[in-house]
């Protein structure tokens, strides 16, 4: 139906200020992009632009490869869904989702078949006559997403649809959009500050930071193979651990003073994800694995797992345990993780 | 009246000041209470034990006649006129006010440099005394000396105020409506930028146009501010208006734009028909109270949304 593309996009406010820094991603045709970052890195501004809602400063935003820098929002034929949801509070819940059909001159008869119809996919025919301060948060989310379903417009762009709600419901709508999206196959992009969303629910995973992309990629690559220490740091809860190297007389070494010597020559971080590592009590370490001496200073259990912060290599790390721990707070033992299993970047933070 | 002092606290949310002593509540009440005794009730009261009182030319004899007065009030063809010219007068004072108010505020809105500046001279004209006010427009519309006039006769028109009473009631709404609009302006300023963004850019990618997204969404909400205003409008064209009908027509050509409040002033103060007058002001005092019953049942019960 429709693929988007972002050329070198930028967006310079009249005081200088500089949201969005030159980003080009291209979506395909009925997948959906997730922009996540954290707040402040101009997701928001791209998604704006991408709805026409901001003037694109330089660069092309195109649909379908036509280039639409130039057309209003009214006439892109995309629909948003807000993070605040923007339902029109005057109306019944019937003539939110009818609006943009009316708008669009749609007969009256397919309006209210298509309304129903929509009503029927989300649950909500029973609330089609109540207003949206009638509703709770999570019927006023679902009733935003009808309005944009019913319209079946070329592309749906999501604001943080989800912020407003409470865990458990966010959890469940995220599987809903996730299905909803897939079945109705909708080109879609999706900003969103929390990584656990942006992992499940895209299809490409464009990870932001300043105005300027990180990384792009599908979720799980973007997870094994972080392109910068803001992305390791950034993707994954809890985060990877970020341990400085610096150049010691046999290469790079921790900040103990530790050398390891398979580290690449340029490396000036070292990062494992914690459910990489292994803690053991013994002294026979395997070779070609890190291997650090760690004083365990707290204990999280979590139910199905476990997570020991515990102090290594001169900075503090957490690893993953499955189950409970045996280890306890003061408990010294050794965090092991395999040479493979590890990330190595740059002075730049890029990864080597 | 509740004494704060023994009042529980069940059911109100916002804590209540608890006295210990029983007295000292009503002291602090005292001079508000006095206030309101000596300069509304007591004269409403007057008016009221008037209106049913009947003098002799000369105010040598009263003589206490009920209703009569109010029956004579109500069966004259001049008053029945003035109620007329009553409605007519603030209804389009009102209508116009509101209307040119609400123009201006949209356009304002869309004032990228200087929007302050732009917005503080247009709440300037409220600031002008309403004798001033409707001496300007009686000059700029005066047949033989204004300005306007003359634009108008060159147009061909034949403006006369002081003749026609058609002309005299258009000028005294302009000049009426004028004074008004810098007060419905800084109304609907506030209720336009209440009105929440996302939602008329919400509008906007429902493919609703600039014109269709005021009709169809900014203006509704813009409801329980439009219907404080007309309120708020018809109350002064109601009774603040004395002023400017003084300057400007003193209530002719004719009897053509004598109002209530006008014609109470005309009776008791010019003729010295007292009891008559103070019937008139009695009638006025209901219309008031039920007038501000209207607005309380609606403002309580809210237009609002959200």
């Amino acid at each position: 139906m429709a693929t988007v593309d972002l050329k070198d996009v930028k967006k310079i406010y009249p005081s200088g200020f500089e949201a969005v820094k030159g980003v080009s991603i291209a979506v395909p045709d009925k997948e959906l992009c997730v922009l996540v970052g954290p707040s402040g890195c101009g997701k928001s501004t791209l998604l704006r632009m991408i709805a026409g809602l901001e003037t694109i400063s330089s660069g092309t935003v195109a649909i379908d490869g036509k280039i639409v820098n130039s057309i209003g929002p009214t006439e892109r034929d995309i629909a948003m869904v807000f993070q605040n949801y923007a339902l029109y509070p005057h109306m019944k819940v019937y003539d939110n989702m009818a609006y943009g059909l009316r708008n669009r001159g749609t007969p009256k008869d397919e309006i209210d078949s298509r309304v129903r119809a929509t009503a029927k996919i989300l649950e909500l025919s029973a609330l089609l006559d109540r207003r949206p301060r009638e509703l709770s948060g999570g019927q006023r989310q679902r009733v935003a997403m009808g309005r944009a379903i019913v319209r079946n417009p070329r592309v749906f762009l999501f604001d943080e649809p989800l912020s407003n709600l409470d865990a458990k419901l966010r959890g469940q709508m995220r599987v809903e959009i996730k299905n909803l999206q897939r079945s109705l196959g909708v080109t879609s992009v999706y900003v969103t500050h929390d990584q656990l969303e942006a992992m499940t629910l895209a299809d490409i995973l464009v990870v932001m930071n300043a105005g300027l992309v990180e990384q792009v990629g599908a979720p799980l690559d973007v997870y094994e193979r972080p392109a910068s220490t803001f992305v390791a740091s950034f993707i994954g809860a809890p985060p990877m651990n970020l341990l400085p190297l610096s150049q010691g007389p046999a290469g790079p070494a921790l900040a103990d003073g530790k050398t390891i010597e398979f580290a690449p020559a340029n490396a000036v971080t070292l990062g494992f994800r914690p459910e990489d590592a292994d803690v053991t009590f013994g002294v026979e370490a395997p070779s070609g694995a890190l291997v650090l001496p760690a004083l365990v200073e707290a204990v999280e259990p979590v139910g199905a797992e476990s997570f020991l912060h515990c102090a290594a290599g001169g900075s503090r790390i957490v690893v993953r345990v499955a189950g409970r721990a045996t280890a306890t707070v003061g408990n010294q033992l050794r965090v092991v993780a395999k040479a493979e299993k590890l990330h190595w970047f740059d002075q730049a933070g890029k990864r080597v | 009246m509740v004494p704060p002092a023994s009042s529980p606290r069940s059911g109100s949310v916002t804590p209540r000041v608890v006295f210990p002593n029983k007295v000292l509540p009503y002291l602090l009440v005292a001079p508000q209470l006095a206030i309101t005794l000596v300069f509304f009730y007591w004269p409403a009261g007057q008016a009221f034990y008037q209106s049913m009182l009947r003098q002799d030319p000369f105010g040598l004899r009263t003589k206490f006649v009920w209703f009569a007065n109010f029956r004579k009030v109500l069966a004259d063809p001049a008053y029945l006129n003035s109620i007329k010219v009553t409605v007519v007068f603030s209804l389009a004072t009102a209508i116009v006010a509101m209307c040119v108010a609400l123009l201006l505020a949209v356009m304002a809105e869309k004032v990228v440099r200087g929007k302050g500046l732009y917005r503080t001279l247009l709440i300037w004209p409220y600031a002008v005394a309403p004798a001033i006010a409707g001496m300007l427009w009686l000059f700029l519309f005066n047949p033989s000396i204004g300005s306007l006039a003359y634009m108008l006769r060159s147009f061909g028109i034949a403006w006369d105020p002081l003749l026609n009473g058609t002309h005299a009631m258009i000028l005294l709404v302009s000049a009426a409506a004028w004074k008004q609009i810098s007060y419905n302006f800084l109304f609907f300023v506030a209720g336009l930028q209440a009105v929440p963004k996302a939602l008329i850019e919400a509008a906007a990618m429902d493919g609703a146009g600039e014109t269709k997204r005021f009709w169809t969404i900014v203006f509704p909400l813009l409801a329980p501010t439009t219907f404080f205003l007309l309120v708020v409008n018809t109350v002064y064209a109601l009774f603040d208006t004395f002023g400017i009908v003084h300057a400007v027509t003193g209530g002719g050509p004719g009897k053509t734009t004598e109002t209530l409040v006008y014609k109470v002033y005309n009776d008791g103060f010019v003729n010295l028909i007292l009891g008559d007058s103070a019937a008139q002001s009695v009638i006025l005092m209901i219309i008031v109270i039920s007038l501000t019953a209207i607005q309380f049942r609606y403002v309580e019960r809210k237009v609002h949304y959200g």
